[in-house]
């Protein structure tokens, strides 16, 4: 077997593992599910009237509006577990296991990658389904939702990349268990539970230039009106550019834990 | 041939910190080497160096012929690895443990499903194969780490402190594992703080303290370094000094201990009989006998000062003792 085959099959092995130990675990899943659909039901239950504020966006209701940001919040949270997971990993010897056999070494933060990826695209579906019992409608229908779960497939990995280099770097659960707080607030300065437009300066600037509040703009798209070829472009745009910048930082922790041996 | 070949091995970590100052040793092919050490000697650490988990900051190592820096990927291929404290997913089944193992080697489903059944088999696990290993003892989790271990029969094996924490009945069961897997041609490198172990299994043990290797050779001969085998012997009360001119003659005498007659036994074992005879003809009763032969524990303490077992919180970074090192 060649070389890229026997790692890819290595990759889909630890991917695998790596949605096992999310499901067996109720502490890796509760952030990606629970967590966000009760944010989900408490804000379209509390602040619905919300999209009757002059600037809101044109939607058939708050829910529409407000499942892009539970998405993209799984998928941030989905990457801080996946994180977790990793330096769990670490601190009790199982990266030495991967370590010590013949695959490349960045296998072992690809094959977490692909579980998160695996998560995000779960999530998305999940919270597909939940909109759509709860009267959410998607403008752009199967397409769209393809493109949802597109999205959120990716960011997951892009948002996992960084929980995996701060695993990497600390090798530490409990530092990439302490990141948590700031996943909400990155989720709000971003427009992924409200328009940017309507919010305070300066929060509304950060949330305007916002690489999150891009994706969520890009997810939400497809929801709440026909496909707009440029909030889908800034999307895809903002994940690669997050992803290249959180793989490359897992690479360098890697090479850096390597080298110095912890 | 060698198995494993190292030259002045050393890693420092920091500016200051060396855990292992400068290592030699050769392992032959099919040999059970033991390196035995106190916490903190530097025994993991050339461990991690030789199963290129950690890189070495001087000197060479050679694994199954292969560089473990500039041929990583090679010696991979050629060894197996289970680690200290047994670094098992709690959440995994010890089947799907196995089955990753060998897919990490590259086997095929179908080889890597033979092989899982056959080990989990091989080291008493086929009836817990599809439990959690969270719910596994700790002789379990050891015997399923050796299992994973041997998944691409590897040709060498390295097994860092395979039965520490375990009872006496799980540590025997490792130890027949280890030894039958000797006995089918592996060639295995193991870290024991535990004497008996290395006693037990061991073709030549290496002591290592303060990371530098202080005594190689086989049990038997690193004993006889120390001297015979001695006898302590309780006699009536009073009768001490005469029993100690009795004997004299048979072996030599060494100070009394606890009111204990002591004397070494150049014959070794061979010796006791005609001290026994002698003190029986003179009309003195023996209370009570004992031959003590030296341990590996007295070799400890002769090349480094100290005593191996029971010592570990008292000084983690043993060093060598300089008369003997």
């Amino acid at each position: 077997m060649g070389s890229l085959a026997q790692n890819a099959r290595v990759v889909v092995a630890l991917g695998r593992r790596s949605i096992y130990q999310t499901f067996r675990r109720p502490q890796l899943m509760a952030p990606i599910i629970i967590f966000p659909s009760l944010l989900l039901a408490v804000q379209t239950g509390g602040a619905g009237q919300a999209v009757n504020l002059p600037g809101f966006p044109e939607v058939n209701g708050f829910l529409d509006f407000m499942l892009a940001g539970a998405m993209i919040q799984s998928c941030l949270l989905a990457g801080n577990s996946g994180g977790i997971a990793l330096a769990v990993d670490i601190e009790m010897g199982f990266t030495d296991r991967l370590l010590a056999a013949p695959i490349s070494r960045f296998s072992m933060v690809l094959g977490r990658l692909a579980g998160t990826a695996a998560l995000g695209a779960f999530s998305a579906v999940y919270y597909v389904v939940v909109g759509l019992i709860f009267g959410a409608q998607i403008e752009e229908g199967v397409v769209g939702i393809v493109l949802m779960i597109v999205f959120v497939t990716l960011s997951a990995v892009a948002f996992g990349g960084i929980g995996a280099a701060i695993a990497l770097r600390s090798g530490s659960a409990s530092v990439v268990q302490g990141l948590f707080p700031l996943v909400f607030v990155i989720l709000f300065l971003s427009s992924a539970f409200f328009p940017y437009e309507l919010m305070q300066e300066p929060a509304s600037t950060i949330a305007e230039y916002n690489p999150v509040s891009f994706i969520v703009e890009g997810v939400r798209d497809p929801v709440i009106s026909t496909l707009t070829g440029s909030d889908a472009w800034r999307a895809f745009a903002s994940i690669i550019g997050i992803g290249a910048v959180s793989l490359g930082l897992s690479a360098a922790a890697l090479r850096h834990r390597l080298r110095t041996g912890g | 041939m060698v198995a494993i070949e190292v030259r002045g091995l050393k890693r420092k970590f920091g500016d200051e910190v060396y855990a292992v100052r400068g290592v030699d040793l050769d392992v032959a092919e099919g040999e059970i080497y033991a390196f035995l050490g106190p916490n903190g000697a530097g025994k993991t650490t050339t461990v991690r160096m030789l199963t290129t988990l950690l890189r070495p900051t001087g000197g060479t190592a050679k694994v199954a012929g292969h560089d473990v820096v500039t041929e990583a990927g090679e010696v991979r291929k050629s060894i197996g690895v289970a680690l200290q404290e047994a670094a098992l997913d709690p959440l995994m089944t010890g089947r799907e443990l196995i089955l990753l193992q060998a897919t990490l080697h590259g086997l095929s489903r179908s080889d890597g499903k033979e092989r899982a059944e056959r080990l989990l088999d091989r080291v008493g696990l086929d009836h817990a194969a599809d439990r959690r290993v969270g719910t596994y003892s700790g002789g379990m989790k050891r015997r399923l780490d050796l299992a994973s271990a041997l998944v691409h029969s590897p040709r060498v094996l390295f097994l860092d402190e395979p039965t520490t924490g375990l009872d006496p009945v799980s540590r025997k069961a490792i130890w027949e594992e280890v030894q039958a897997l000797n006995d089918d041609g592996a060639t295995i490198f193991l870290t024991t703080q535990y004497l008996e172990e290395a006693d037990q299994l061991a073709d030549r043990v290496g002591i290592i303290a303060g990371g530098l290797l202080v005594a190689e050779d086989t049990p038997t001969a690193l004993k006889a370094e120390i001297g015979n085998a001695h006898l302590e012997i309780a006699i009536c009360d009073g009768e001490l000094e005469r029993a100690e001119a009795i004997v004299a003659d048979l072996g030599k005498p060494l100070p009394s201990r606890n009111g204990l007659l002591m004397i070494e036994l150049e014959g070794g074992a061979g010796g006791v009989a005609p001290v026994v005879r002698a003190l029986d003809e003179a009309g003195l009763a023996v209370e009570s006998l004992d031959l003590v032969e030296p341990t590996l524990d007295d070799v400890f303490v002769k090349k480094t000062g100290r005593h191996l077992e029971g010592d570990d919180e008292a000084a983690p970074e043993a060093e060598p003792a300089q008369a003997e090192a």
